[in-house]
């Protein structure tokens, strides 16, 4: 089965926990890791270690063996890089009265499908628009064309000509009189290197004088997608790229390929048999699908954890100068039930089992109320904490002066035991952990 | 169209690449090999296995061992072919594939063999699928056995069988609407054709052909697994290998499921399917 980018990346995360730095081969790992989930979503090989190698040379400028947060650093390079590479959903230009829109592909890519969804998408804009079906080839083009364009109320050129290339010209003709704004020609399904179709549709183009060329390909087009996006990129000058079949569970990077071989925007995704199943391109979304992740939501968490990179060195430089508070506990209590299940984690910890009654579950929810009923002022110094402080605080956080008692005499029994790490390595491998 | 011919760009992007890489009598040419497997779509898995093979040998036998090796992936041992008349061919895929061509074409050939074809157009769905079925029809002098759009398809194969056996037909070929494998309820109307088909006739349909186009990419290993889970594939066509796609999934997909390829889709003439040799398709690959 296809291991999915995105846990994959989570993988590497939860590898890296408690592990601090990145090695060197670690960080080869994950971009060969990076560049398998590429390719078995259908990403060009070449498209695929450039992107692999610009994500490596991003983490290592943003100081990646550095980071105490390197696996979602990663992430959020991975994140970044590939929507970036997807591209902004750009509108369609439709800047000719009456503007043309050219839809071109292999045979099967669905461009017929496409022809009406777009006819549907244009007529709910206000437009006013009207299906060439310009394929004369396929047998019942014309009759597929035809039966969806009336079950959908859309105007349709309906004579039937053998040249395609007069019959584009007639119906340009035809619009003009009856005032549409909008043509969808239709086209006859090609091979990228068919040289007397491409010749065909050449014709045709100069014919109707486009405003819009869209490639419509087949989201589970392989690695070949390149060559297909390429040749009709030369052969014509697509304006944009539309992807079809994004409903069944293809990965779509075939689309990533296209788009950067041509430079040329992703305008639409297709995502089902219903005439209304039109997308305009999502980048996010797009992305998510090829990393394999559910949705983006995972990626950015993972990249605001980044951001807490900075407020873990702060506590490291806290724990060398022994100046740990109880806002600083409040704080790592907050990251560590993020962790998950802590036992496991405190075992490996040196003196994780003195700690560890103060760390139970049930245990820190009391803590973190407790700390959260204290001034600023009496979590920086808890000596201030008298027994008329103390009774405020219980009944604050619900607690009894038993139980706060009890966490002053833990928390006094923590900077005690940071001090006797010190300068034994203790402090890196503690702030690792409570990362 | 002849094979040979066909492949023409296929081998001057594989072939010739492959040649100059295994020229150099070099291990670390393997590497790029890798690469030229993934670029012709073979995915990660099967690259690297077949790297592996090679490894086991040396530089001036990497070519006939890779040829060995895959002839040996794709002459998969089909059972035989003692069928009773009439017989039954059910043609699935996803959309887009070439399902209807590829009855055409497989129809014209029988035709041409002087068999008796029965077409069935079991696509109730796609719009025009009826029609471009029945031009095939016209082509090829078969009747067509069809029903209304929205129609059940399980009730035409059942009239087409009825059919059939009246007409004293050889062979039936039945369309079915592209669905993807994702699709559950489509995929239940899928073994519901089968179910009925069984019911007509136990040993029906003897054929149920996967077609695949040669363009796609890792996602046609999961088509070939979630359909065959579901009615069970006897084969594979694959199609439109006349463009500039190897069809390297294909190796993946008869190596993991063990279904042999049956046809191969070579262009959008009547004649333009072949059966399928693993012998003759891997010597057109790699010859110069």
């Amino acid at each position: 089965m296809f291991d999915k980018l995105g846990e994959r990346l989570k993988n590497i995360a939860r590898n890296l926990s408690g592990k601090g730095r990145l090695s060197a081969s670690q960080v080869k790992e994950s971009m060969r890791d990076i560049r398998r989930a590429l390719l078995e979503a259908d990403v060009n090989l070449n498209v695929a270690q450039d992107f692999v190698s610009e994500v490596e040379n991003e983490a290592v400028a943003r100081k990646i063996y550095d980071s105490f947060t390197p696996a979602e650093t990663i992430i959020q390079i991975v994140g970044e890089k590939l929507i970036g590479l997807i591209g902004k959903a750009e509108p369609l230009v439709l800047d000719k009265q009456p503007s043309s829109i050219l839809l071109v592909g292999l045979q099967g890519s669905g461009k017929t499908t496409t022809a009406i969804k777009l006819g549907i998408f244009l007529k709910s804009k206000g437009k006013n628009p009207f299906l060439i079906p310009a394929d004369v080839k396929r047998p019942a083009a014309f009759e597929q064309l035809r039966d969806m364009a009336e079950r959908e109320n859309l105007p349709y050129f309906s004579e039937r000509l053998d040249n395609e290339v007069k019959l584009c010209k007639q119906a340009l003709s035809r619009s003009v009189l009856k005032r549409y704004d909008t043509l969808i020609f239709d086209t006859a399904g090609r091979l990228h290197i068919d040289i007397e179709m491409l010749k065909q549709i050449k014709q045709i183009k100069e014919t109707v004088n486009p405003s819009e060329i869209l490639l419509v390909a087949d989201s589970m087009t392989g690695q070949d997608a390149v060559n297909i996006a390429q040749e009709f990129e030369n052969a014509l000058g697509i304006t944009g790229i539309i992807l079809t079949k994004m409903d069944g569970d293809a990965r779509g990077g075939a689309a990533l390929s296209m788009r950067k071989v041509t430079g040329k925007p992703i305008k639409f995704i297709g995502i089902g048999e219903k005439v209304d199943a039109l997308e305009v391109l999502h980048p996010e979304r797009l992305a998510s699908r090829i990393l394999g992740m559910g949705d983006l939501k995972t990626l950015q968490e993972k990249a605001e954890k980044a951001v807490e990179k900075e407020e873990v060195e702060k506590f490291q430089k806290k724990i060398q100068e022994g100046k740990l508070d109880l806002e600083d506990f409040l704080g790592q209590i907050k990251q560590l039930k993020r962790i998950g299940p802590l036992d496991a984690l405190l075992d490996m910890f040196p003196g994780g089992k003195g700690l560890k009654k103060m760390m139970d579950e049930k245990q820190m929810v009391r803590t973190e109320a407790i700390i959260q009923s204290m001034t600023p002022k009496e979590r920086q110094n808890p000596s201030i904490l008298d027994s008329s402080r103390r009774k405020r605080i219980a009944s604050g956080s619900g607690t009894s002066v038993q139980d706060i008692n009890r966490l002053l005499k833990e928390f006094k029994m923590a900077q005690k035991l940071l001090k006797q790490m010190k300068g034994r390595g203790g402090p890196a491998a503690l702030s690792s952990f409570f990362r | 169209m002849n094979l040979r011919k066909t492949l023409q760009k296929t081998r001057d992007n594989f072939s010739k690449k492959l040649r100059n890489l295994f020229g150099k009598r070099d291990p670390k040419a393997l590497v790029d090999f890798e690469n030229l497997l993934i670029e012709s779509d073979f995915g990660v898995d099967t690259a690297v296995s077949l790297v592996g093979t090679l490894e086991k040998t040396t530089p001036e036998n990497y070519l006939s061992s890779l040829k060995k090796e895959l002839i040996n992936i794709l002459n998969v041992s089909v059972g035989g072919n003692d069928y009773t008349k009439p017989i039954v061919e059910l043609y699935v895929g996803v959309n887009g594939v070439g399902k209807t061509t590829t009855i055409g074409k497989r129809g014209w050939t029988l035709h041409g063999e002087g068999k008796k074809v029965l077409l069935a157009s079991g696509d109730t769905f796609r719009t025009g699928a009826v029609e471009q079925l029945s031009k095939w029809g016209e082509r090829i002098n078969s009747d067509v056995v069809q029903s209304g759009y929205g129609a059940d398809p399980a009730a035409v194969c059942f009239d087409a069988v009825d059919a059939a056996v009246a007409r004293e037909i050889d062979y039936v070929l039945i369309d079915t609407a592209g669905r993807l494998h994702t699709r559950n309820d489509l995929m239940e109307e899928m073994k519901k054709i089968k179910k009925v088909l069984k019911r007509k006739r136990e040993d029906l349909p003897q054929e149920t052909i996967l077609v695949v186009d040669g363009t796609t990419g890792q996602n046609a290993l999961q088509q070939a697994k979630q359909f065959n889970e579901a009615i069970g594939i006897t084969g594979i066509a694959l199609t439109k290998l006349d463009g500039t796609a190897k069809g390297g999934i294909v190796v993946s997909i008869v190596n993991d499921i063990g279904i042999p390829v049956k046809y191969i889709g070579i262009g959008e003439e009547k004649g333009d399917l072949i059966p399928f040799s693993a012998e003759d398709f891997v010597t057109a690959i790699l010859e110069e």
